[in-house]
């Protein structure tokens, strides 16, 4: 709050808040005059201290602060103070209501007995904000003025908020309308936040979306999508602190997706959409400036990979063969939306042109899935397997179901334990030698997700490798979006 | 819309806003023999090799050594373990793996 609440103009008696620019209040203006005469009424005017005419001490409610503290939404409103109380109000003409409140009777005569007002300019668009940031204790983050000569995008930078790409400055104005985007209150805890441990809350959420570039509408997705990477089943602490590559890879499914105009298609991987790029973003910020995540401290990656400023993408859901990843994973029906958190570590594409059959094609896809981590790693990183249109069109047409691809990719992927242990091909990585015996799946159970998505042009697959898996590492999490 | 607009600029701070209590370190023992020396194995491959040589060069020091192991290491100690460490240890060394 930058400034003090505006002062009622009268303890005892009426205000009544009109504007120029409105039809009604000019038609009323005859009866402000015959109640501002009687010296129970101050007029208080949005537009012009001028109007009423004929009216004494028209209070200049240009800035709108009183009626910013009055909660005026149309115009005329009129308001009965008893004793610096509130004890009743009207909005637009009524002349009953009005007589009721004034305690007198006979006003307009020659006027219709009810007319709807305006719209009040506090609620114009924009406007509202700008009232609230002014006036308003909603917020509770610390303020920081920017010095004189100072950019403020550069102040961003200089005090560590940013992944080393420019953020929005998160001015008030700012935050509050990301916070329109949502139905929580902005001093809710979302989560407690790795690696400090820090209880944040949705203003924090909102103001970290601001810096993002997120717009109000993403930050549903963006709540949702934290409140799943700190379960300790995701463990974003393990995945922000590891020396391997993962960062948290957002998948989104259901309506929102289309509502808030994610990308499915051609290159939903790549740049170029806003909600795409800005929504991992802004989780990616949060565990940096609420939880204190950085590069170089307690994460250590030792190569990281470009996804880690942000990965988020929709599955291409209206034209899949399959159920959605999380109608699949968490019985989330195709009306409802939800993100799944994967601890991604970087987009491997597979290319068979070739494939007409599912048969050969699921080969195809068992061998690059084999790479994830070390061609002799198993059931040590989890994957996700992206199905392009053009090669989920071969199971498709096929009749192979999502759980009939994974039946045959397990199948495929059960590997001998002669190929896998140390030493095996000349290389010393690989399972310790006991298992030579054994057959051994790539996968552990529920460490395989297929979605489909991309562009309609293209025999390319993507393989997306995980990080540790399971308990003891990252379980991919689905959680449903709220409001 | 300039009337309600302010001209300051004025940002929100996006970071915990965390003040961390400042703690005394604890008093350093005056000489190690007889003391008992904390080893946490943080479950990476291999760290227990590194760590028994270590608690081998301990003993022969006439330190007592503890050892500790956490679940995975993809995770931060559990608390009990932690405040298990401190009620047995009058000494840790602590390290990261990798």
């Amino acid at each position: 709050m930058d400034a003090p609440a505006a002062a009622l103009p009268l303890d005892d008696g009426l205000v009544a808040v009109v504007k120029r620019a409105c039809p009604t209040c000019t038609l009323v203006a005859p009866v402000l005059a015959s109640l501002a005469d009687g010296g129970r009424l101050v007029v208080a005017s949005q537009d012009d201290p001028a109007f009423p005419g004929g009216v004494g001490g028209v209070r200049d409610d240009r800035d709108l602060a009183l009626s910013w503290r009055l909660g005026i939404r149309t115009v005329p409103t009129l308001i009965r103070f008893d004793g610096g109380r509130e004890s009743g109000r009207t909005e637009g003409w009524d002349r009953a209501a009005w007589e009721a409140l004034a305690g007198v009777g006979g006003l307009g005569p020659g006027l219709p007995a009810f007319r709807p007002g305006c719209g009040s300019r506090s609620l114009e668009p924009g406007v509202a904000e700008a009232l609230e940031a002014r006036f308003g204790t909603r917020l509770r983050a610390r303020r920081i003025e920017a010095g004189a000569l100072e950019d403020e995008i550069e102040l961003c930078f200089a005090r560590g908020w940013s992944d080393g790409l420019p953020v929005v400055p998160p001015t008030p104005v700012r935050v509050l309308a990301m916070l329109e985007g949502t139905t929580r209150a902005p001093d809710e805890v979302v989560a407690v936040v790795p690696p400090d441990l820090v209880p944040c809350t949705v203003e924090k959420v909102a103001i970290n979306a601001v810096l993002a570039g997120c717009r109000p509408e993403y930050l549903p997705v963006v709540i949702a999508a934290l409140e799943a990477a700190c379960s300790d089943a995701f463990n974003v602490h393990g995945v922000l602190a590891t020396t391997w590559f993962a960062g948290p890879m957002l998948i989104v499914n259901g309506p929102v997706a289309t509502r808030i105009g994610m990308n499915a298609g051609l290159n939903c991987l790549g740049q170029g959409n806003r909600a795409n790029a800005t929504i991992g973003r802004a989780l990616q910020l949060v565990v940096r400036n609420v939880g204190g995540g950085r590069p170089g401290e307690v994460d250590r990656a030792t190569l990281g990979q470009p996804g880690k400023v942000g990965f988020c993408f929709a599955e291409r859901e209206h034209d899949s063969p399959w159920e959605s990843l999380a109608t699949e994973r968490a019985a989330i029906p195709p009306e409802r939306s939800a993100v799944t958190l994967f601890a991604a570590s970087g987009v491997q594409g597979v290319a068979d042109q070739l494939s007409r059959t599912p048969g050969s094609l699921v080969r195809s896809f068992a061998l690059a899935l084999r790479a994830v981590g070390h061609p002799k790693a198993v059931i040590a990183f989890d994957a996700v397997l992206v199905v392009s249109p053009e090669h989920a069109r071969v199971f498709r047409e096929a009749g192979w179901a999502k759980a009939r691809l994974r039946a045959e990719l397990e199948e495929l992927l059960a590997i001998p334990g002669r190929e896998l242990v140390r030493g095996a091909g000349g290389i010393a990585e690989g399972v310790p030698e006991h298992l030579a015996g054994a057959t051994l799946p790539k996968f552990r159970p529920g460490g395989l997700l297929i979605v489909h998505a991309g562009g309609t042009a293209g025999l390319f697959s993507a393989v997306i490798g995980g990080w540790v898996s399971g308990a003891v590492g990252s379980e991919p999490v689905t959680r449903e979006i709220g409001t | 819309m300039n009337d309600a607009t302010n001209d300051r600029r004025i940002l929100l701070d996006p970071t915990g806003e965390r003040e961390p209590a400042a703690r005394p370190r604890a008093p350093r023992p005056a000489a190690l023999p007889g003391r008992s020396v904390g080893l946490v194995d943080i479950a990476k491959p291999r760290g227990d090799v590194f760590l028994d040589r270590l608690a081998e060069r301990l003993r022969a020091r006439g330190l007592r050594v503890e050892r500790f192991a956490k679940p995975t290491f993809t995770k931060p100690a559990p608390l009990d373990l932690r405040q298990k460490i401190a009620e047995t240890c009058d000494v840790v060394i602590q390290a990261l793996a990798d």
